[in-house]
């Protein structure tokens, strides 16, 4: 007789715990074949409330560790999905309805787009950043720094690699992330934060919503303590809601705002700068 | 405790070598692998006990030619066909392997070099990790690396490193190298090749491909050899400026790209609105850190005269709790002399000292039987003519002059023909940066001293030779620019070496040639 | 522009020796003002590297027994009863059943109003064991009041028979730059520690390094301190966060060793709050005695304010004379 599964319950990641959504909403999670896989917990705004508190509460500590620090945690992060490669391609086959050999490279791919991001953390600075040789006897630097909070929409289509492309970049300067995943494809985001929660990065750094993104988007995009949005996947939302309108939103705060993308984002260092901010600072030079 | 035991003198705190499984006797590493040496071989001691700790072999010419022969082989077929992110990957490998094995690592490097554990535990191995993490990111980012798109590595480097900080030195000529895409012969110094032999394992470990690095032990012979060996298009040495010096000739004309790290007599000033106890921290770290075998180490204190005689009672106060002994014991503080030939020197120089006319004062160390040992000196009423203010000692010594205004402390400061690192101590922010501006060194600490970073550049000016290590600056030694190429640089990197630069030969389209992410 | 009155202070000998002339909260100002700056970071790696050091077998042996003999053993809680006091005072006079050879603590710490509870406790036994009572006066925590009921709050514990006092200084002044304020109240509460023998009950001045924040503030207000009269400068009441850390108290202990230097008088200094374990109390005991000198390590011129490093220090004690580890039920809960 094969034996019985044990299934997993899929909750939300906030905090650096797993909640269910304070509304008690779930919603079906099937396969690429319409098989039932599970029930995925349906975020609510008062989920995403929770998680912007979250994000903002973890956000001087990750923000003031070294880059070195940052980097190191990244990197410990790519050996654990290392390890966890099997469980991920298995979710991606019976998730997207991908083939074994695809849903191998996207996973190796995904773990190498993190850590080409982990390896940034200590280095960006130096590229983003410089001395200014100001006329005048000031000692002048630029140096970029996190912005803060950054709610993210994930790409819809791809549930790892294109989680794993707008999650890193923004974590490498020391923001902190509310991600809403895939909609119809959630449940490599929760292993994700499964692999999180194990690793040294502390709580509340990433927090990730599962649900129905059009229900979730306008008030990440509306709430006045997120100070940037990443619209990747924000352009196959089903639903009336455009992006634009999200973005709209985001302008009463002034937020900084990433359109969308078609597909998954490539990584780029530019990916980081935009959620940064630039910071020039003056010091007199005299030496009597 | 019995009541004449004082609590101040710790019971013993021995760090085992129980965690070491050492050779009788090493080979060298070529091509992956351990091999004899044809040069005669010899033993590396203990300088806190003179005791053997193993057999080393010496490169010959022979031996030279089969290591550059291997790293050429290893460039052409294997290493500059990875990608980048490939390059890194083995590079991220070491630098765990490295903190897996950092107990091991940081007794060996005391055993062998003398320094404290504590040091090599809290300093020297945690930064040659960092230095291995740090590069491994550069690997697949080399465009971002200052030098235009696609920017190419050289081919085989030649590194000559010194016995001071023997992983660390190798972790700074090796980590860059690798991740700009070059493979490397390095020769350890005679004194501390253990380190180097040990990380050669870890190199097997790491599954590195096999000739990328290879490690040749012997003394300066040998590292003649390798740095004058003419398939070799990189050199990059840290030594004595005497030997730096002796490198820039005989590889001028070469084509080979050379960076030197040398000697220095660093001045460390202290102005009297310094943060008093800590620049007393400061000045002592500056010059007793690692025994003062630091190229960049704060020997000279230029002290504003006005609070002269407080910062000289106050250090002489603070190294009496400063403990000389057994490497290997935690609360050390002081370690062995590297070698008979290095106490040697510091003796002499201490001499001379005296009979310039300065005034010496020695801390109180009980100093052990056998091994080489020097106990932290002061000179004070030193002169800017005093060969002890102006010759690198390379040991516990610290000359101490004073001066009235920033102007002179700064001229006095940069009135050496070395230029390595400066220290500033003041609560004036303007002051610090005013002084660093004006000061011709090539790393400036303020408000505190000996602060290594991977992410951050290190080298001198003038003849404290040139060239950074670490930090985005760090790469440009183990690269060069694509595109325009001008003046003959045009050698295919498959044979080696470059065409000597002829006037006529210059290409005036853009390179094809693209080097391999 | 307003020219500050030149108000004169109370008198307190050591300031007028080292300040000279009229002393007046000008002139008291401008010496502190003038002291050295610090610098944070280069304090932290000092006290970083002073934790590093390995104190192992006999030294550790020696360490435990003398923190032990260096503790007040505290409660301060609005919840005190008589019936706490007489525990903390039993578990101070035997601190562990199993072994009688353990040194007894150096004293026991309680609210002003407790005192003579702890006195009745402690009876002639005590009193022999040379275990002192220690009470916190002038409306410990806060120091928020006026002047007359702080020196009530005094006078009432040195009546009841306290041994030594550990005030607060009145931090808003502090930081409001009132520094002739802060000194009067001093000298104010060291008179009030006078007992009618002439005697004087032993004063503490405690600082709350948390509330005062930058290590200039706790340099500064050390010396005001010392000049006022204080016998020792303590860190902190323990009900703010942070209490006692290291750095803070290698500056304190830099500063008693300034005024050892220049006048050849020594003070005690007291870290509070927040150290729980051996090992902890271990690196402050090299850093005073890599500071100041290791005869600061005794009972008048070092304490640890603390409650539950007692029992930490015991287990580490019980596994040294085992040769195992120990656990919570074999230390007892006062």
């Amino acid at each position: 007789m094969t034996r019985l599964a044990v299934p997993k319950t899929y909750k939300l990641y906030i905090g650096g715990k797993f909640p269910r959504s304070e509304s008690g909403r779930v919603y079906e999670i099937a396969t690429a074949k319409g098989v039932f896989l599970a029930n995925a917990a349906k975020a609510s705004r008062k989920d995403a409330r929770d998680a912007v508190v979250a994000a903002r509460a973890a956000h001087s500590g990750w923000a003031g560790a070294t880059g070195y620090n940052r980097g190191q945690v990244l990197y410990r992060i790519a050996e654990l999905l290392e390890g966890r490669r099997a469980q991920f391609v298995e979710e991606l086959r019976q998730g997207e309805g991908l083939s074994e050999s695809v849903a191998q490279k996207q996973v190796d791919t995904a773990i190498d787009v993190w850590v080409w991001y982990a390896g940034w953390a200590d280095k960006y600075v130096q590229v983003a950043g410089n001395g200014n040789p100001v006329s005048g006897p000031y000692f002048n630097i630029s140096t970029p720094e996190a912005t803060g909070v950054v709610a993210i929409i994930a790409p819809q289509a791809s549930s790892l690699l294109g989680l794993v492309s707008v999650i890193a970049p923004a974590l490498v300067s020391g923001n902190t992330v509310v991600v809403v995943a895939s909609e119809r494809a959630p449940l490599s985001a929760i292993s994700l934060s499964e692999v999180l929660a194990t690793s040294d990065v502390p709580g509340g750094v990433v927090n990730v919503l599962t649900g129905s993104a059009a229900e979730i988007a306008p008030w990440l995009a509306s709430h006045a303590d997120v100070n940037a949005l990443d619209l990747a996947g924000a352009g196959d939302l089903a639903g009336n809601l455009g992006w634009v309108d999200l973005q709209i939103a985001g302008a009463e705060t002034l937020k900084r705002v990433l359109p969308p993308e078609s597909g998954v984002p490539a990584p780029s260092v530019e990916r980081i700068t935009f959620f940064t901010e630039t910071k020039t600072v003056w010091h007199t030079k005299g030496i009597i | 405790m019995p009541e004449t035991t004082r609590f101040l003198d710790y019971a013993p705190a021995p760090e085992s070598t129980a965690i070491l499984t050492l050779r009788e006797s090493y080979g060298l590493f070529i091509d992956g692998e351990f091999s004899d040496g044809h040069g005669e071989t010899f033993p590396t001691i203990s300088p806190a006990t003179e005791k053997k700790i193993a057999q080393i072999a010496t490169a010959d010419a022979s031996d030279v030619d089969r290591a550059v022969a291997a790293a050429r082989r290893a460039y052409s077929r294997t290493w500059s066909k990875l990608s980048g992110a490939d390059r890194g990957k083995y590079l991220f490998r070491i630098a765990r392997l490295v903190q897996e094995r950092a107990r091991e690592l940081a007794v060996a490097e005391s055993l062998d070099n003398g320094k404290p554990i504590r040091e090599s535990r809290d300093v020297d191995v945690p930064l040659v990790a960092a230095w291995f993490f740090y590069y491994a990111g550069w690997a697949d980012k080399l465009d971002y690396a200052g030098l235009g798109p696609n920017p190419r590595s050289l081919g085989v480097a030649a590194q000559v490193i010194p016995w001071n900080f023997p992983l660390l030195m190798l972790a700074w000529k090796i980590a860059p190298a690798l991740a700009a895409g070059n493979t490397v012969v390095i020769k350890p110094a005679e004194t501390t090749p253990l380190t180097a032999l040990i990380f050669a394992e870890i190199l097997q470990q790491a599954d590195l491909p096999a000739g990328v690095v290879n490690i040749i032990t012997g003394a300066g012979d040998t590292g003649s050899l390798l740095v004058n060996h003419p398939d070799v298009n990189k050199v990059a040495f840290t030594g004595s400026t005497a030997v730096g010096r002796s490198i820039a000739r005989s590889t001028a004309g070469s084509g080979k790209k050379l960076t030197l790290e040398l000697g220095g007599k660093a001045a460390n000033i202290v102005f009297d609105d310094a943060p008093m106890d800590q620049a007393i921290e400061g000045i002592v770290n500056g010059i007793f850190f690692n025994q003062g075998h630091v190229c960049c180490a704060g020997s000279r204190l230029l002290v504003q005269e006005n609070v002269k005689d407080e910062v000289v009672d106050r250090l002489k106060a603070r190294l009496s709790t400063l403990r000389l002994g057994d490497p290997l014991d935690k609360n050390t503080d002081i370690g062995a002399i590297n070698s008979r030939a290095q106490l040697e020197r510091i003796r002499e120089f201490s001499d001379i000292g005296e009979q310039e006319g300065a005034e010496r004062w020695t801390a109180d160390c009980e100093i052990p039987k056998n091994g080489f040992w020097f106990a932290p000196t002061i000179f004070t009423n030193v002169s800017t003519s005093h060969r002890i203010a102006r010759d690198e000692v390379f040991g516990p010594v610290l000359s101490v002059m004073s001066f009235r205004t920033p102007a002179e402390a700064i001229a006095k400061a940069n009135n050496t023909p070395y230029g390595l690192s400066a220290g500033i101590w003041s609560s004036n922010g303007s002051r610090v940066l005013g002084v660093a501006d004006r000061l011709r060194a090539g790393v400036i600490w303020a408000n505190t001293f000996n602060q290594f970073d991977p992410a951050s550049p290190f080298g001198g000016y003038k003849e404290s030779g040139y060239g950074r290590e670490g930090g985005r600056h760090g790469l440009a030694a183990y690269l060069e620019s694509s595109g325009w190429s001008v003046a003959g640089r045009v050698a295919p990197r498959e044979t080696g070496g470059r065409v000597a630069p002829s006037p006529a030969h210059i290409e005036t389209s853009p390179s094809t040639k693209k080097a391999p992410k | 522009m307003i020219i500050e009155q030149a108000t004169s202070l109370a008198p307190a000998e050591r300031a007028i020796q080292l300040i000279g002339g009229e002393l007046t909260e000008k002139s008291l100002r401008l010496h502190l003002e003038g002291l050295p700056g610090v610098d944070a970071v280069g304090l932290e790696a000092r006290a970083d590297s002073l934790g590093t050091r390995s104190i192992k077998t006999t030294s550790k042996a020696w360490a435990l027994d003398r923190i032990i003999g260096l503790i007040d053993l505290t409660t301060l809680e609005g919840s005190d009863t008589p019936g706490k006091v007489q525990s903390l005072v039993a578990k101070a006079m035997t601190p562990d059943p199993s072994d009688l050879s353990t040194p007894r603590v150096a004293a026991v710490c309680v609210y002003g109003d407790m005192v003579p509870c702890a006195v009745e406790a402690l009876g002639t036994d005590g009193g022999e064991a040379g275990i002192h009572v220690a009470a916190v006066a002038t409306a410990f925590p806060s120091g928020r009041a006026s002047l007359p009921v702080k020196i009530a709050d005094t006078r009432d514990a040195v009546r009841f028979g306290a041994d030594e006092i550990d005030m607060v200084i009145d931090r808003g002044a502090f930081l409001s730059g009132r520094y002739g304020l802060v000194f009067d109240q001093i000298v104010a509460v060291k008179e009030a520690c006078r007992r009618e023998d002439g005697s004087y009950a032993h004063l503490k001045v405690i600082l709350e390094t948390g509330e005062l924040t930058t290590y200039d503030n706790v340099r500064r207000a050390s010396w005001l301190a010392i000049l006022a009269g204080g016998d020792f400068i303590k860190t902190s009441t323990g009900k703010v966060a942070p209490a006692a850390t290291l750095p803070v108290t290698l500056l304190m202990l830099q500063v008693v060793n300034d005024w050892y230097r220049l006048t050849g008088e020594r003070i005690g200094v007291k870290p509070a709050g927040g150290i729980r374990t051996s090992k902890d109390a271990i690196k402050y005991l090299v850093t005073v005695a890599e500071t100041v000198g290791e005869e600061w390590l005794q009972p008048h011129l070092f304490r640890f304010g603390a409650s539950s490093l007692l029992n930490d220090v015991l287990l580490q004690r019980q596994k040294l004379s085992s040769g195992h580890y120990s656990g919570p039920d074999y230390v007892t809960v006062d």
